[in-house]
């Protein structure tokens, strides 16, 4: 104990030497950005923003790239907040109750509540990587196929319910989901899935962002265009003020939401830890377990606080928590873990077991960096709140074409490929029409984010068991989340049973 | 009006010599340089062995300044490859589009003829190295010391004994095929996705054995995790003296993985010398080469016909592992 506060307190020393604090501030409000525009997110940022790294020695190089990926994760929220599109797949569960809050002219609140549940998250995340790192490796390491599919069974459990009242619509749309999450190359048996006759824009497989923008960002748009036809012309994509006296309001009540805040961090770092989780799903867990846990959870979709909260805390403390796996195993929990591991190697900072004991100064520099980098990102992050509303405040005809751009160059952007344009202005148009039919969309989003990660664990698992369900239930990490996911999913048909052999007790 | 045209022709050859006068000492070396960036497409996906390969020759050359122009990574990941190709194809002709290949350069259009491409067609610039694979098992496993170790524990557990690889046909997978029939085992394939997740899975007892390249189990190696039992290399690696290579074992049998840098088909004579020039400077950059060392990658820079040469002989050793293997015919 008293060695890692020593470790610390030395990695401070670098984490505060001029250098390196600009960097960590140059970072953070660069990913703030980056992660603000819808597409680009942090992954693309820091890819790009490598080879400028150069300039600097090592250590900063990281801590640069690392500010990036902290401040991004900020970032995300706000498109999710004011436009409801998802700048990344991490930031997916902050549009679910962030842009009705933004609807409803909240969007002061929902930032607010985004920016500071971030720091939360990523303050608590950060603590927790600094005291119990080591034996956390180690559970890592055991995670095999089975784990990770229970865990990805127990991520569509706490979202049971997530899609409304009608069961058939909600099926529906997570079919539709998974089939998008199975074309593409298929790693089992090598071969290519629903590729329409070798269109080579669907061997890479559906991207989670195409269909992302496309469903959120131009059907959203379709949605406000008509919605502006029938006002009128008066419609806004959000009506918000922001004064003292509101923000004041909004932080007395954003303290009633702390137990969601601390559920969320703890969940997000735990799943960010796990290798191929990273901090999409923690986020989506979060949200779904804020949602069985609340005592209005008629409100979550409509513009429930604890909604914007839950997902925000968890997907800043899993993108902490993901960093461990990398530099404790060498293996990346996310994808920008992966190239920021990339950057590591080329600066001869080895991942892996013995980096802790060969690159103490830098593992300690870093972790220190990321205490100094939450608390830049969330000062960052609040000034700019009063900016973004005044962006809103622009009428929409101007917003409306401005967002479009956006989106096509979010959908552009990852693989610079025509065929993910068009695609998402085909789900654009899906999107719209399945909501003016009624049909939840959350779930097809789920199912588009964790049906690639399912998928392979199951096919994996079984191929390994001799095609025996047995082997979920038989590995100690695995029975326990396996069982709980099961005990969820069942929830909802033993309340209606509960009610009933109640109600019977009550009459007798 | 035809006064300005004047003009302008002289602006022309004023700018036009002030532009040669600055590129003076490159264009001793060779005439054809690029004027906008250059594509260096990826056949996996971000993070990956071969992304991050290529982000570190794009920081060797941003670093020393070998280029006037910035490369740019772009990754095409689907189908095994597939994607890349494809684009590549496209690309007929385009002095300003490079490639990154690995074996899949020829499994992949062996296994997917309706690709309609063959490594005939692209331009050959320079194999920057290759890399190498050794049959790796946990520490935990004190029992197994050697490859006879190896045989009777797997042998001993049939097709319950776990082989994890990166996919289905695979070079994983084709020295799983070769380790099943050399030694008489029923050892069962199971596919991940990356190496680095192979790796992983071995390190945490999930999967029984592995035939990994040295630089993605080479965290867990030195951390005692896991260690290696014999290599499909000509010559013992260094970092792993102890292990015996299967040629010493009396299999004559080595394999490899090009780490190569390809051009689009049908580029110009011209930028194929300048490509080879740079990827040269690359190759023998310091920073290159102690990449090398430290991943235990091998093999000499190889361009031209003798690359060209490389790849038909390589693409043929493929195509009968892939017949013998039963993913192709004829």
């Amino acid at each position: 104990m008293a060695d890692i506060l020593l470790h610390l307190i030395q990695g401070f020393a670098i984490a505060f030497e001029p250098l390196n604090l600009l960097l960590i501030i140059l970072g953070c409000t660069i990913g703030l950005f980056i992660g603000a525009m819808p597409g680009l997110g942090s992954v693309n940022g820091v890819a790009i923003l490598l080879p400028l790294t150069f300039l600097v020695p090592p250590t900063g190089a990281i801590i640069f790239l690392a500010a990036i990926y902290y401040g991004a994760m900020y970032g995300g929220a706000i498109s999710s907040i004011m436009l409801g599109i998802p700048g990344a797949s991490t930031a997916v569960a902050t549009t679910f109750d962030g842009r009705p809050l933004a609807k409803l002219g909240m969007a002061d609140k929902a930032l607010t509540a985004a920016a500071l549940a971030s720091f939360v998250g990523g303050t608590i995340s950060v603590v927790l990587f600094t005291f119990v790192a080591p034996p956390l490796a180690h559970v890592a390491l055991r995670f095999g196929a089975p784990e990770e599919f229970s865990l990805m069974m127990l991520a569509f459990a706490t979202f049971v319910g997530l899609g409304g009242d009608d069961i058939p619509k909600t099926i529906f749309s997570i079919a539709i989901g998974l089939v998008f999450a199975a074309v593409g190359l298929d790693i089992i048996s090598g071969e290519p899935r629903l590729v329409f006759g070798d269109i080579p824009g669907f061997m890479h497989g559906i991207n989670f962002l195409v269909l992302a923008i496309g469903i959120y960002g131009i059907g959203e748009m379709l949605w406000t265009v008509e919605e502006n036809y029938k006002a009128g012309g008066k419609s806004m994509m959000s009506d918000a003020v922001i004064t003292v006296q509101r923000t004041i309001s909004n932080l007395k009540e954003l303290l009633s939401t702390w137990k969601t805040a601390l559920m969320g961090s703890f969940l997000g770092y735990f799943v960010g830890i796990l290798p191929a989780a990273g901090a999409t799903p923690g986020s989506l867990m979060a949200y779904g377990i804020a949602k069985q846990i609340s005592k209005e959870p008629d409100k979550f979709g409509k513009g429930a606080v604890d909604g914007v909260v839950a997902p925000e805390a968890a997907n800043n403390a899993a993108s902490t928590g993901s960093m461990l796996p990398m530099l404790t195993l060498g293996i990346p929990g996310s994808p920008t873990t992966a190239i920021l591991l990339g950057g590591m190697v080329i600066w001869g900072l080895e991942p892996g077991p013995r980096l802790f004991t060969d690159h103490a100064d830098f593992v300690w520099g870093l972790i220190a960096s990321l205490y100094a980098a939450n608390l830049f990102a969330v000062i960052i992050n609040i000034a700019f709140i009063p900016a973004f509303i005044w962006v809103l405040k622009l009428p929409f005809t101007l917003l409306a074409p401005i967002i479009f751009v956006l989106c096509i160059i979010g959908g552009y952007a990852p693989t610079q490929d025509m065929h993910d344009v068009w695609l998402m202005i085909a789900f654009g148009i899906v999107g719209y029409l399945m909501r003016k039919l009624d049909y939840p969309l959350a779930p097809a989003v789920l199912a588009i984010v964790l049906g690639p990660l399912a998928e392979p664990a199951m096919r994996q698992s079984l191929l390994i068991s001799g095609g025996e369900f047995s082997i979920f239930f038989t590995r100690p990490f695995s029975a326990p989340i396996m069982i709980a996911a099961l005990i969820l999913l069942a929830l909802p048909l033993l309340k209606p049973l509960l009610r009933l052999v109640n109600g019977k007790k009550a009459k007798a | 009006m035809i006064k300005t045209k004047q003009q302008l022709f002289g602006l022309g050859i004023a700018m036009g010599l002030g532009v040669a006068a600055i590129g003076l000492p490159q264009a001793a070396q060779s005439a054809w340089e690029p004027k906008k960036p250059v594509q260096f497409v990826v056949m996996a996906g971000k993070g990956g062995g071969a992304d991050k390969a290529v982000r570190f020759m794009q920081s060797i050359i941003a670093k020393n300044k070998l280029a006037p122009v910035p490369i740019t990574p772009i990754n095409k990941p689907g189908g095994s490859g597939a994607e890349a190709l494809v684009y590549m194809k496209g690309k007929k002709g385009d002095d300003y589009t490079l490639m990154f290949t690995l074996n899949s350069f020829y499994t992949t259009p062996l296994r997917q003829p309706a690709l309609g491409v063959k490594v005939e067609d692209f331009t050959p610039i320079m194999r920057m190295a290759e890399d190498t694979f050794c049959l790796w098992v946990n520490s935990d496993r004190k029992d197994i010391n050697n490859v006879d170790d190896f045989v009777k524990a797997a042998k001993a557990k049939g097709n319950g004994w776990i082989m994890a690889g990166t996919g289905k046909a695979s070079e994983d997978n084709l020295l799983t095929d070769f380790l099943n029939t050399t030694y008489g085992l029923k050892m069962k394939y199971v596919p991940y996705k990356g190496g680095g997740k192979v790796a992983k899975e071995l390190a945490g007892n999930n999967a029984d054995s592995t035939v990994n390249n040295p630089s993605e189990q080479l965290g867990f190696f030195e951390a005692g995790k896991t260690k290696p039992l014999a290599c499909f290399t000509p010559a013992r690696i260094d970092l792993f003296k102890d292990a015996p290579t299967f040629k010493e074992l009396g299999k004559d049998f080595v394999y490899f993985m090009q780490r190569t840098v390809v051009g689009a088909p049908g580029m110009s004579k011209d930028a194929e010398a300048y490509y080879q020039g740079l990827f040269k400077k690359v190759f023998e950059s310091s920073e290159w080469q102690g990449y090398m060392k430290k991943k235990a990658l091998q093999g000499d820079s190889l361009s031209a016909d003798a690359l060209m040469n490389y790849w038909k002989k390589q693409r043929d050793v493929h195509k009968g592992m892939l017949m013998k293997m039963g993913a192709i015919k004829g």
